[in-house]
């Protein structure tokens, strides 16, 4: 995930560099108003603590072990611009001191973890554990799809950076001058590793380090969650109607996606790997095959299996259009929430079913 | 903890670099840095090299000690990632491995040349400002060189800081360890790990309002003033020189 010097040419190490730099000044002049003189001394043991966390080797289900980061917690505990802040400092003298990530490549990797990292961890977290309760076992799940998500996505974020490198700087003959490989070999080979072991490194320790800090240390949470507090109190009065204020942003997300679907209709031919039997025999749909499978030619039957399957079931509603509806466009928008009704009755019904429910209104 | 003490020895020994101001080794070796960056020559990333060890030669820095603490790790971390691209990067195949048939290219040994040169070169002039410079002055000469302050004082302080909350995850696990009989299951272990992070996060907070409250005691108002006792003298200057004058060699025949 560190990126050493060479990986990168100078080019993009100092755009990455200019990327963070507005990131830093607003982060510095948010959390200097909030800290005043406490800025110095928080940022500077936080910044420590995160250098120890990396420390901390976790024995990971498989029989391998794997140290996290801690993007996911240090933004949960601090907040983003200060996490910002605290993890920049900790890479810079991982760089400088310890030779771990370049000097610089230094703007790539703050930008990736610090900036990014941070900034995502705190969404999601927010975003998933909306106004549960401090203690709740909800904030325990956000915490952890935070780290994992934060993780994965500066992964990709410096997969992305080394995957262009290629194909924007190569000498006369076609060599490589820094990072060698191409996207569609470098996204995948950082990805798996982050997908799975370091990603789960990540999961582990933002939630237990939340969970362990719910039951000893509440305090701590309170930054990255004071609608929890409110909830609290107002769950006291018996009134459960936070449910709305808390979860409005994905209300309004969830419709503006439906609302967006048909832009699918922009998408033209059909999708890789989705034919149906009958694409086999037409010509039209077997040169988009070919142009799409690197010029390998499909066979000039339907497999036999695919028919025998294909038949089992038949869509209600094929092709995102309902038989019914003349607009194309009326249709993906109709399909989309008919589809998102279909799953948030699933949820609405494990909700009512889930023993946690009945847990909680026994208590 | 131990590198660090090894650093602090090194810096003391009299070489060349040692005896150099601190601006002029960070500006140089960062020169340097960036003339093998924009370098496309081997040729070139390598006399950067070469103009290392020679450096550190004269530094009294043994090759030994570089190798250990920077050559072998940089060789197998990006010797791994460089080797399959002399495989897969297209071009003019010289010959195919026997039995496997992968075929070998030019530009492929290049690139993972490259690499690992450039690699290397970074890590031995990174490790040479490390060993020639207590690092109080490696912060001093980065003040100097128009860091901004704030950003000075937390590095300083971080570094500090971080050997204190080692010393507390060390005795963290000592104390578990001692009150303890066989090895501990995966799931434990784990358990044990996110709680000591724990322990650690509400400790390092906990540390940093004592020490807000210590400095406030003191007389702290949030301003923070260095004392720059730095003076160029004549050797200072012909350094600088010497390096500028590579680096621009360097850039200039890299191209």
């Amino acid at each position: 995930m560190h990126i050493p010097d060479g990986y990168l040419s100078p080019t993009t190490c100092a755009a990455l560099y200019a990327a963070a730099a507005p990131f830093w000044y607003v982060s510095l002049k948010r959390v200097k108003r909030s800290l005043h003189t406490r800025l110095i001394p928080m940022l500077s043991l936080m910044a420590a603590f995160s250098f120890v966390l990396m420390m901390f080797n976790l024995p990971l289900p498989g029989g391998t072990t794997g140290h996290a980061v801690g993007i996911g917690l240090a933004a949960i505990a601090l907040g983003p611009w200060a996490a910002m802040l605290a993890i920049s400092v900790a890479l810079l003298i991982q760089a400088v001191f310890f030779g771990d990530g370049g000097v610089l490549a230094l703007g790539a990797n703050c930008f990736n973890m610090a900036v990014v990292g941070s900034l995502v961890a705190y969404g999601v977290y927010r975003v998933v554990a909306g106004g549960g309760a401090g203690a709740s076992s909800r904030r325990v799940v956000a915490a952890a799809l935070a780290g994992y998500t934060a993780i994965n996505v500066a992964a990709l974020l410096t997969a992305i950076e080394l995957g262009v490198q290629p194909s924007l700087f190569m000498d006369a003959s076609g060599t490589p001058l820094y990072a060698p490989y191409p996207l569609r070999i470098a996204v995948p080979a950082m990805m798996i590793g982050h997908l799975t072991f370091a990603g789960l490194a990540e999961l582990i320790v933002t939630a237990g380090v939340v969970a362990w800090l719910q039951r000893s240390d509440p305090s701590l949470l309170k930054d990255a969650a004071p609608r929890a507090i409110d909830a609290e109190k107002v769950a006291g009065d018996g009134a459960g109607r936070m449910g709305w204020r808390a979860t409005r942003p994905l209300w309004i997300g969830l419709t503006a996606l439906t609302l967006l679907t048909p832009l699918g209709l922009l998408a033209t031919g059909v999708a890789w790997g989705e034919w149906g039997p009958q694409d086999f025999t037409d010509q039209q749909m077997r040169r988009q095959i070919t142009a799409a499978s690197g010029d390998q030619s499909p066979p000039p039957y339907a497999p036999r299996g695919l028919e025998q399957l294909a038949s089992i079931w038949t869509a209600p509603i094929p092709d995102y259009a309902p038989p019914f509806l003349q607009s194309q466009i009326f249709g993906y928008v109709m399909s989309a929430m008919f589809g998102v009704g279909l799953i948030l009755l699933t949820f609405l019904l494990i909700g009512r079913v889930s023993p946690l429910r009945r847990k909680k209104n026994r208590r | 903890m131990e590198h660090s003490a090894a650093a602090e020895a090194a810096a003391s020994k009299p070489g060349l670099l040692q005896r150099l101001d601190p601006r002029v080794k960070v500006a140089g070796l960062l020169g340097f840095l960036v003339s093998s960056a924009l370098a496309h020559r081997l040729s070139t990333i390598l006399g950067v090299f070469g103009a290392a060890l020679i450096l550190a030669l004269l530094s009294r820095i043994s090759l030994r000690r570089l190798a250990k603490r920077g050559w072998a790790g940089a060789l197998l971390f990006s010797g791994s990632i460089a080797l399959p691209a002399v495989f897969l990067t297209p071009g003019r195949i010289i010959f195919r491995l026997p039995f496997l048939d992968w075929p070998v290219t030019t530009q492929g040994i290049i690139s993972a040349a490259l690499l690992i040169a450039r690699v290397e070169t970074a890590v031995t002039l990174s490790l040479l400002l490390i060993l020639s410079t207590p690092w109080p002055l490696v912060l001093k000469a980065l003040r100097a060189l128009g860091a901004p302050v704030v950003l000075v004082v937390i590095l300083g302080m971080t570094y500090r800081y971080i050997f204190l909350l080692l010393a507390a995850a060390r005795d963290l696990f000592e104390a578990r360890q001692s009150r303890m009989v066989g090895a501990l299951k995966a799931a434990e272990a784990r358990r044990f790990a996110t709680s000591s992070i724990g322990v650690l996060l509400s400790k390092s907070l906990q540390l940093s309002n004592e020490a807000h409250l210590a400095m406030l005691s003191r007389g702290f108002r949030g301003e923070v003033y260095s004392l720059d006792e730095f003076a160029m003298r004549p050797r200072d200057w012909m350094a600088l020189a010497a390096f500028a004058g590579l680096a621009i060699v360097a850039i200039w025949t890299g191209r």
